[in-house]
């Protein structure tokens, strides 16, 4: 195996392109690494993205968003103020991510190119509408659920590689929120996740975003769901049907973790819960 | 396998190795610089017996590649103590019976003492969520959780 650590996006996809072998991009390596060393992948080549300046950075887009670049770690990300307050739902679910020693390394890019169903910052960033920034022979911007295509699987072709995750302008009224079930307090994988964000007008839900985790093959973006508590003050009815509607987008596995039954009822429960965090934080009574 | 070659900062000293490109720091810090105080319990970052600190940011050295330590700078339990005097987060885990069998007890210390330097009068939640990242087999946490809190009283009391 090689190992590279260019200092330049168009170096690292250079590198990546040109590679005849096996290449991986190594940002945390807390998943990476974990493979590595269980003998799962024989990589020729290793490119760290952590020396590329850009990747490294938070900062804020001409229009008021985030963009986050992709070798950001968890902790970095929760240590961002003005993050935490615009999105605290994908900050939340971004810091869920293993121990303290994980968030020292961990990427919000990473666990959405690891491309696990059961990510947890996935969810959250689906729910906020978040972007992901991908550099190659040529840039693209890819909503963040479009790059999940199967367990493990994304939609990057060879060469490419997501440079950064865009979040949108918070809106005034907004607010985000992500829960988990695990059977224990912290250190273990979704269960279930559960991400809402919303907009209000007037205390009505005007704009509403739901996304599952650990339900099926991907995390999934349920507009039935939005669509069921948009135009409400999210009263019991609409809480209801919100809950319907999760319920009835998952396509779960019986593993070890829960049982497909038992999912399917949770992921109704969680985003109940969620949706009625995310009212909350957008001011709503 | 072609070697990679990395200077580096441990424990204060500038270092320099040539360690395979797949070599993980762990393996690195025991076997090429003797500094086996950081110990491999599971290899996949779940136990926490690795923890080392990396530019400040703690760790679990398992999980990083010797090849990314170029330039930075690496703590590890090593660098605790001040000469023959201990750090008092040492000092009160042998106070407190904090350890038996001692695997786990250098990625404790390490994990203890980066909770500390950022949040000086930890409350017992937040230790504990601090230190849900290293696992112990032996004291079921509790004397670990006295030892950081009595560490953070002497630390307080140092200072003023």
């Amino acid at each position: 195996m090689r190992y590279e650590s260019p200092t330049t996006a168009k170096a690292a996809v250079d590198l990546l392109s040109k590679e005849k072998g096996k290449a991986y991009v190594l940002a945390g390596g807390t998943d990476l690494l974990v493979r590595l060393r269980m003998d799962m992948i024989e990589p020729d080549l290793m490119v760290d993205i952590k020396n590329i300046p850009a990747m490294n950075d938070i900062k804020k887009t001409p229009n008021g968003g985030f963009k986050i670049g992709a070798a950001v770690s968890g902790a970095k990300l929760g240590a961002n103020k003005a993050i935490s307050k615009a999105w605290p739902g994908v900050v939340e679910a971004t810091n869920l991510i293993g121990s303290d020693q994980i968030q020292g390394r961990c990427t919000m890019v990473g666990n959405l190119c690891n491309a696990s169903p059961a990510a947890d910052s996935v969810p959250a960033m689906i729910a906020a509408g978040a972007k992901a920034n991908i550099v190659g022979k040529k840039r693209r911007t890819v909503p963040v659920e479009d790059i999940v295509t199967g367990p493990g699987k994304t939609a990057l072709a060879k060469g490419e590689l997501i440079e950064a995750i865009t979040l949108p302008k918070k809106a005034p009224k907004s607010g985000d929120a992500y829960l988990r079930f695990i059977p224990r307090t912290e250190m273990d994988i979704a269960v279930v996740g559960a991400a809402v964000s919303l907009t209000l007008k007037k205390g009505v839900v005007e704009k509403a975003r739901v996304a599952l985790g650990a339900v099926a093959a991907t995390p999934l973006l349920v507009k039935e769901a939005a669509d069921a508590i948009i135009g409400t003050s999210l009263d019991d009815e609409a809480l209801e049907a919100l809950g319907a509607a999760c319920s009835a987008a998952c396509k779960p596995i019986d593993d070890k973790r829960g049982t497909v039954e038992y999912r399917v009822k949770v992921a109704g429960v969680l985003a109940q819960r969620a949706a009625k965090i995310a009212y909350e934080r957008a001011g709503g009574k | 396998m072609a070697g990679v070659h990395v200077s580096t900062t441990v424990n204060g000293d500038p270092v320099e190795y040539v360690c395979p490109a797949d070599e993980s720091l762990l393996d690195v810090l025991r076997d090429r610089l003797g500094l086996t105080g950081a110990k491999e319990g599971c290899g996949t970052g779940d136990c926490g017996a690795c923890s080392i600190t990396l530019d400040g940011q703690l760790v679990c050295s398992c999980l990083v590649l010797g090849a990314e330590a170029e330039g930075k700078k690496i703590t590890t339990v090593e660098g605790m103590a001040d000469g023959e005097n201990l750090h008092p987060l040492q000092r009160q885990f042998i106070d407190n019976a904090a350890l038996q069998c001692g695997i786990c007890t250098p990625g404790f210390l390490v994990a203890g003492k980066a909770l500390l330097d950022r949040n000086p009068d930890p409350s017992v939640e937040e230790i504990r969520y601090a230190l849900a990242g290293n696992l112990c087999r032996c004291t079921g946490y509790d004397k670990i959780v006295r030892a950081v809190q009595a560490a953070a009283k002497d630390l307080q009391k140092q200072k003023k």
